[in-house]
């Protein structure tokens, strides 16, 4: 049958086979890689954390790790300035800390305590700060989207030269409200860069069994959007692509759709049992395309950073989502009372 | 066949059974075939008929409801599961505009007998847009059936009605009940769409309820016991057509009614229910219906605010006991 594809997954191209100190030093700086590192680390960290919490039975519900994918966001965030929105789905803790959100209280919101950022009621999925220019943390696949372009066309009509960064999935890119907001956002310029997270995998199905086009970056053809493939695995392959996009974005050009070949190691969330790849196939990716290990090879080529001072950052990082757990349990349960606030403008 | 069997294994029988009697039926939906489903209610079927028939789709709620109406008129039975009800939103057009008025608008010349399976309600502190009862938005469209049963055994029997109905059908799945067990379903024992049926007979007043809260509300009528108060609880097993004839026959016996559901309760299937006994069975009634409900809100996260959330026993013995005071 036609639809019966080879399921095996493409492998994320990073080529760092080679990291040579003087191709580094050409792309960025110290200052800036070291950042990059450390944001990537802490949210891996924060995730390795929140999967224990889990485990503990500290969090409950839905909990979709983020571990595999961080030179994504990291690299995006490199990418904007302040004030640039960013929104997304429900894989979204990455996202909340590259943002600046504070990791206590994202932490806080995954056990369901008063001190989360949505007081309990929303949980892993959904978070919001306005201060921190992240709207969300959605759980309807593909939803994000249509919003994405909706704070695009505030900025537009507000003329204040924000952009807004709207991801998704692979999964999510089938789902026809995209192509809706696709087609709004190249008709009306819209300040927004469509950043597809193609992790290979929407839930236990490939992107082979789902899509009949696997290039996802070719899926604004139709509507003038121009498409760029990156490497999601390599932090400063996606800032560059990333700037490219952001700036024609900024200038009034309208959106491009950045897709970015990544990979999650774990489980869809928590209660997946993963039978739909094997271990090999998992492990091959960390060992030749982990993003992390990809800007620390990298700092050490460079000469930027020893290996003890890498594991002192590390550790530095570990205190930090140590103590959000720690914070997380901490923070009282949420009054029963609260049940009933915020569902409409308390008058 | 053992004497006991699982919510979902129950629903797993009767469409394996369903498509092994007709080549027509066919299955679709989410990670269905190869992962069997996220409940696991669709386990197993890929082995037996293969893809052909049992179809994992893209995340494509509106196409995938669309493309089974089309299905449905051109002589398949298409069983469509959509995970989760909250994503139900994204295929209300097929459903409600479509699938609903086939056969009115063309005369009753044409027809959509699909079946559109999907889990409700909370527990699992699956948050806001996971946990949600939406089962009064079906209840309300004109064209469409819709079912919630709340043991294995009406499960199946509903199931195989749904897939043998010319008409679409809602058929609704409390996640709660998924793991519950219960007697095995008997071939003589079918059920019809739109029958209720008596759980616990009793004098003093009538507890109406569907899907999981069946089960509350036969333990509050097992506490209620203990105080003096005979409860009957009635299972309605369907919202769609809903069997007006057994509530208000209750009611002329017990003269009292608590209705109950996991949805919240403004405009809620309990509203209906009321006002229709309100209307047929005012002089039955010694006291106003109750009702018991979720609050008017979002389903929220932390366990400890769902707990809240949640109707349980303890809300319908309050009822109850106000009900009889
Ligand atoms: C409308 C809708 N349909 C289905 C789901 C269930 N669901 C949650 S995540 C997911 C897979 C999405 O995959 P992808 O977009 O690739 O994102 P990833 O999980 O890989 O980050 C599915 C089917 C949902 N939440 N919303
Ligand atoms: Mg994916």
């Amino acid at each position: 049958m036609s639809d019966k594809k080879a399921d095996a997954v493409e492998e994320p191209n990073t080529g760092q086979q080679k990291v040579e100190a003087e191709a580094v030093e050409r792309r960025t700086s110290k200052s800036e890689l070291l950042k990059y590192y450390e944001d990537m680390l802490l949210i891996r960290r924060f995730e390795e954390k929140a999967g224990q919490l889990y485990g503990m039975g500290l969090i409950a519900g839905f909990c979709h790790l983020y571990i595999g994918q961080e030179a994504v966001v990291v690299g995006m965030q490199g990418a904007i300035e302040e004030g640039d929105q960013v929104i997304t789905g429900y894989r979204d803790h990455g996202h909340m800390l590259a943002c600046g959100m504070d990791p206590k209280g994202v932490m806080a919101e995954l056990t369901g305590r008063k001190d989360g950022y949505s007081k309990g009621k929303g949980g892993s999925m959904h978070m919001f700060s306005r201060d921190k220019q992240f709207f969300g943390g959605h759980g309807i696949v593909g939803a994000q989207v249509p919003i994405g372009a909706g704070l695009a066309f505030a900025n537009r009509y507000k003329e204040n030269d924000r952009v807004s960064l709207t991801y998704f999935g692979d999964g999510a890119a089938n789902q026809g409200q995209v192509y809706e907001a696709f087609n709004m956002a190249e008709l009306w310029a819209l300040p927004v860069v469509f950043i597809i997270e193609n992790n290979q995998y929407a839930m236990g199905t490939s992107v082979k069994r789902a899509s009949s086009e696997v290039h996802l970056h070719k899926r604004g053809a139709s509507f003038a959007i121009p498409g760029e493939e990156v490497d999601g695995m390599d932090v400063l392959a996606v800032r560059d692509a990333g700037r490219r996009a952001v700036y024609d974005a900024r200038r009034g050009e309208g959106p491009t759709i950045l897709e970015m070949k990544t990979y999650r190691y774990r489980g869809h969330s928590m209660s997946d049992p993963a039978k739909y790849r094997t271990r090999e196939e998992v492990q091959g990716v960390r060992e030749k395309s982990d993003p992390i290990e990809h800007a620390k090879r990298m700092l050490l080529a460079a000469d930027w950073a020893s290996e003890d001072e890498l594991k002192e950052l590390d550790k530095s990082v570990k205190a930090v989502c140590q103590e959000a757990a720690q914070f997380s349990q901490d923070s009282p349960e949420p009054d029963p009372e609260e049940l009933y606030t915020d569902v409409l403008a308390e008058a | 066949m053992s004497s006991e069997i699982k919510f979902g294994r129950a629903i797993n029988q009767a469409l394996r059974e369903c498509m092994a009697a007709d080549d027509a039926v066919i299955v679709i939906g989410e990670d269905i075939a190869g992962a069997g489903g996220s409940f696991g209610v669709t386990r197993g079927l890929l082995n037996e008929f293969g893809e052909h028939r049992v179809r994992d789709t893209p995340i494509s709620e509106a196409a995938i409801v669309g493309a089974a109406v089309g299905a449905a008129m051109c002589g398949l039975r298409p069983v469509v599961e959509i995970m989760f009800m909250d994503f139900v939103t994204l295929a209300m057009d097929a459903l409600v505009n479509q699938a609903a008025k086939m056969r009115f608008m063309f005369g009753g010349r044409a027809s959509a007998p699909l079946v559109l399976r999907t889990p409700h309600g909370g527990g699992l502190s699956a948050g806001p847009q996971h946990s949600q009862c939406l089962e009064a938005w079906f209840a309300h469209v004109p064209g469409l059936k819709t079912v919630c049963p709340s043991t294995p055994a009406d499960a199946y029997h509903l199931m195989k009605a749904a897939v043998a109905d010319p008409d679409p059908v809602i058929f609704i799945e409390n996640k709660s009940l998924y793991g519950a067990s219960g007697p095995a379903p008997q071939a003589e024992n079918a059920v019809a769409i739109g029958e209720a049926k008596t759980l616990r007979a009793g004098t003093d007043l009538t507890i109406l309820a569907y899907g999981a809260v069946c089960r509350d509300a036969l333990k509050a009528a097992e506490m209620l016991a203990s105080e003096g108060v005979s409860a009957e609880v009635i299972d309605l097993r369907s919202l769609q057509p809903w069997d007006k004839d057994a509530v208000l026959a209750s009611v002329a016996r017990t003269h009292r009614l608590v209705v109950v559901h996991e949805a919240v309760r403004d405009f809620g299937p309990a509203a209906e229910i009321c006002a229709h006994v309100a209307e047929f069975g005012f002089f039955d009634l010694d006291a106003p219906p109750e009702r018991v409900a979720a609050p008017f809100m979002p389903p929220p996260f932390a366990p400890d605010l769902e707990r809240v959330f949640r109707p349980n026993a303890e809300a319908i013995i309050e009822a109850a006991r106000r009900s009889v005071s």
